[in-house]
């Protein structure tokens, strides 16, 4: 009994130093999450509609940032702005290190959304004299993103706790306070595994948000199984 | 003479159905052939899948040359001998066709690998597909299928034989090759159940036909007298529709 | 010196890390997979109890970050007594995440075995467990190989957070030679390549693996 009141004071005392890491988690997490989105629309594109020599570098590129750990994205764009002169913050370091990672997965699922579209749909807008562009921003965009919506929830949710590994650049975000406040009060079994479910919520809630999107955005009647990747 | 089957008073019902089987009873003899005809959704099919119990019937009793079927905690030991021809074949898609036809052999009844193998063959001769031992079921025909499903079933050298709508999936060009190994295993002396809607099958093996609608047993009798001079009004009904739909 | 001038100077430090990794993958892997199946058996067919386990278990690690997890086995289990080195606490970690990830993609493959299957080898008489064991699981082996394959890439990769606890995995050889020569974001450069190499390396394999282990016409349907 002794015990579990001293646990809960030591989380009392500690609350504001986690709140102001999940702060941090959900401030990163989510500029990175739409840094990389709006960067994944781009590249789909680029590797749909574009020519050759544009679509193969743009999947080059996308294999590139999904196929390279996020630890090592994360060094390179920590150190490597130095080289060039460039200061760049650790929090905006992992910013562009994991906003462009994400961007590499998302824009495989914008693609896989895209080419689940039947060809139909896109010679119909052509053929009432639509552009080009404006036959994707009216026809081909508002379904893609409906059947990427599942992937994009789960690249959420991965984006949230992917946010832990700028503590290994020294992003204080709420792992890193986690470790910080270890080494005052010490008691790591009971700490982290409050981080951990801290980020479990998080993800939850999130999710949720995604679910309630899928359900208001569903096109009456048309169901999307899935789709290749 | 103990009969091969002997089916007492099986009811089930469904939540959303209802009651489909109200009190069905029968019995199968050595060496008979009896065939099921009835309107669709009747319970034909849950009445044959009552009987190796791979659905279990809500009340009712089965026996199998004397012992009872229904009574047994775990009914695994009776199905090697109740073989069942499955309306959708069902075959085991990571298998080859000898492997569907053998695996029961191997898995169930402890066969030696090269004995199992033998008897597959055996099996696959008689439905006419030697040739085939090595294909995958994605790479067979419908019809070739069911044969492969029906060997698998005789492979087991089981004490009589339910076939479910065997050939209702089944493109018509393909129905006849089935028909045939059908009537072959009747004319052999194979104790067989059968539902289908095939009445010219019927009219040529069966020992009885058993009209169920409703869920109960409107009507029964030997081929002339059902198919010749109905008694009940439904079964008149029924069977013109079939005619229209089938031919004669 | 040049870019690969260091790159060839470094290599031999980075290939001993690269040694770790992969035997570090290796292993978890295999922790995994076995993990999986009781824990996707367990939650389709278990008791009340252990269906409430196993969801609670795959929940709770799929849904925490590894570097959270891998701080609780190795600096939080030492509470309770439990201690282990680097190198296994790793291996722990990265097995028992995979294993949660795996148990869901294995459900989805058997739930995906349609019910003939089951029905059709129950009627020759074989048992639950028998017609698990010979038709369903051969099946849902065949069609989990992609997302597994996904998997083991993705263990590849993250096995590099493994540096925080002081693994001697290629990334924390490639942080050591930084440090040494002062080239931070070259070594980081070239450990990326090598990450580069071994995962298209592993891509490749696999897709054969998978090519060798199709059966005739049966298409892994989603």
């Amino acid at each position: 009994m002794e015990a579990l009141v001293s646990k809960l004071q030591v989380l009392v005392n500690n609350g504001p130093a986690l709140l102001k890491g999940t702060a941090v988690t959900i401030e990163l997490g989510l500029t990175f999450f739409v840094v990389g989105y709006a960067m994944a629309l781009f590249i789909a594109m680029g590797i749909v509609y574009g020519n050759k020599a544009i679509s193969t570098l743009l999947s080059g590129f996308s294999w590139v940032f999904r196929s390279l750990p996020a630890i090592i994205l994360l060094f390179i764009f920590f150190y490597g702005p130095t080289r060039l002169g460039i200061n760049l913050s650790a929090f905006w370091a992992s910013v562009f290190a994991l906003g462009l990672r994400t961007a590499g997965y998302q824009a495989q699922y914008f693609r896989g959304g895209i080419q689940s579209i039947r060809s139909g749909q896109l010679e119909a807008a052509r053929s009432v004299g639509m552009s080009l562009p404006k036959a994707l921003y009216k026809i081909i965009l508002p379904q893609m993103f409906r059947f990427a919506l599942p992937a994009t929830a789960n690249e959420y949710a991965i984006t949230i706790k992917d946010t832990s590994l700028a503590y290994a650049i020294g992003v204080v975000e709420v792992l890193q306070q986690g470790s910080f406040i270890i080494a005052r009060e010490y008691n790591p079994l009971a700490i982290y595994v409050t981080v951990a479910l801290i980020y479990w919520i998080i993800t939850r809630v999130g999710t949720r948000f995604f679910a309630y999107l899928e359900k208001r955005y569903r096109i009456p009647g048309f169901k999307v199984s899935g789709f290749k990747v | 003479m103990t009969a091969v089957l002997k089916v007492e008073n099986i009811r089930k019902s469904y939540p959303s159905e209802g009651e489909v089987l109200r009190g069905i009873s029968l019995n199968l003899n050595k060496g008979e052939t009896k065939v099921i005809v009835g309107p669709s959704g009747t319970g034909k099919s849950t009445l044959l899948r009552c009987i190796n119990r791979l659905t279990e019937p809500d009340s009712g009793k089965v026996w199998l040359s004397g012992e009872e079927v229904t009574r047994a905690g775990n009914p695994d030991r009776f199905r090697p001998k109740i073989g069942f021809v499955f309306q959708h074949f069902n075959l085991f898609h990571h298998l080859s066709a000898l492997k569907n036809v053998t695996v029961g052999l191997t898995s169930v009844q402890g066969l030696k690998k090269d004995k199992a193998e033998r008897k597959g063959r055996e099996s696959l001769e008689v439905v006419g597909l030697s040739d085939q031992a090595d294909s995958y079921p994605a790479e067979l025909s419908g019809g070739q299928k069911q044969r492969v499903g029906i060997a698998r079933a005789m492979a087991m050298d089981p004490e009589l034989i339910l076939f479910d709508e065997p050939t209702s999936a089944l493109d018509p060009e393909l129905i006849g090759e089935v028909l045939e190994v059908m009537i072959d295993l009747a004319k052999k002396g194979m104790t067989s159940l059968v539902v289908t809607h095939e009445i010219g099958f019927a009219n040529s093996v069966a020992n009885e036909i058993i009209f169920l609608d409703g869920g109960v047993v409107l009507e029964k009798g030997p081929p002339e007298e059902v198919l010749r001079n109905p008694k009940e009004e439904r079964t008149k009904q029924f069977l013109h529709k079939i005619t229209e739909l089938y031919g004669e | 010196m040049g870019f690969f001038q260091y790159a060839w100077t470094i290599l031999p430090h980075l290939l001993q890390g690269v040694q770790i990794t992969l035997l570090m993958t290796a292993i978890s892997m295999s922790v995994a997979a076995v993990l999986a199946l009781l824990l996707a058996l367990g939650k389709m067919y278990g008791s009340s109890p252990i269906r409430w386990f196993c969801s609670a278990y795959i929940e709770f690690f799929r849904g925490t970050p590894l570097l959270a997890q891998l701080f609780i086995v190795y600096y939080g289990l030492p509470v309770a007594g439990i201690n282990f080195d680097s190198f296994t606490a790793a291996v722990i970690t990265f097995g028992l995440n995979s294993g949660a990830y795996q148990a869901e993609y294995l459900r989805g493959a058997i739930q995906s075995i349609e019910a003939g299957q089951v029905e059709a080898a129950r009627s020759v008489g074989m048992s639950f467990i028998t017609a698990m064991w010979k038709i369903v699981l051969p099946q849902a082996f065949r069609r989990v190989i992609p997302p597994w394959s996904n998997d083991v890439i993705y263990t590849l990769k993250y096995t590099s957070v493994a540096f925080m606890i002081g693994a001697h995995e290629l990334t924390s050889q490639a942080k050591i030679v930084a440090g040494e020569y002062f080239r931070f974001t070259e070594s980081f450069m070239v450990a990326g390549i090598i990450y580069l190499i071994m995962v298209y390396i592993f891509s490749r394999s696999l897709g054969v693996m998978e090519k060798r282990l199709k059966i005739p016409g049966f298409e892994m349907r989603e």
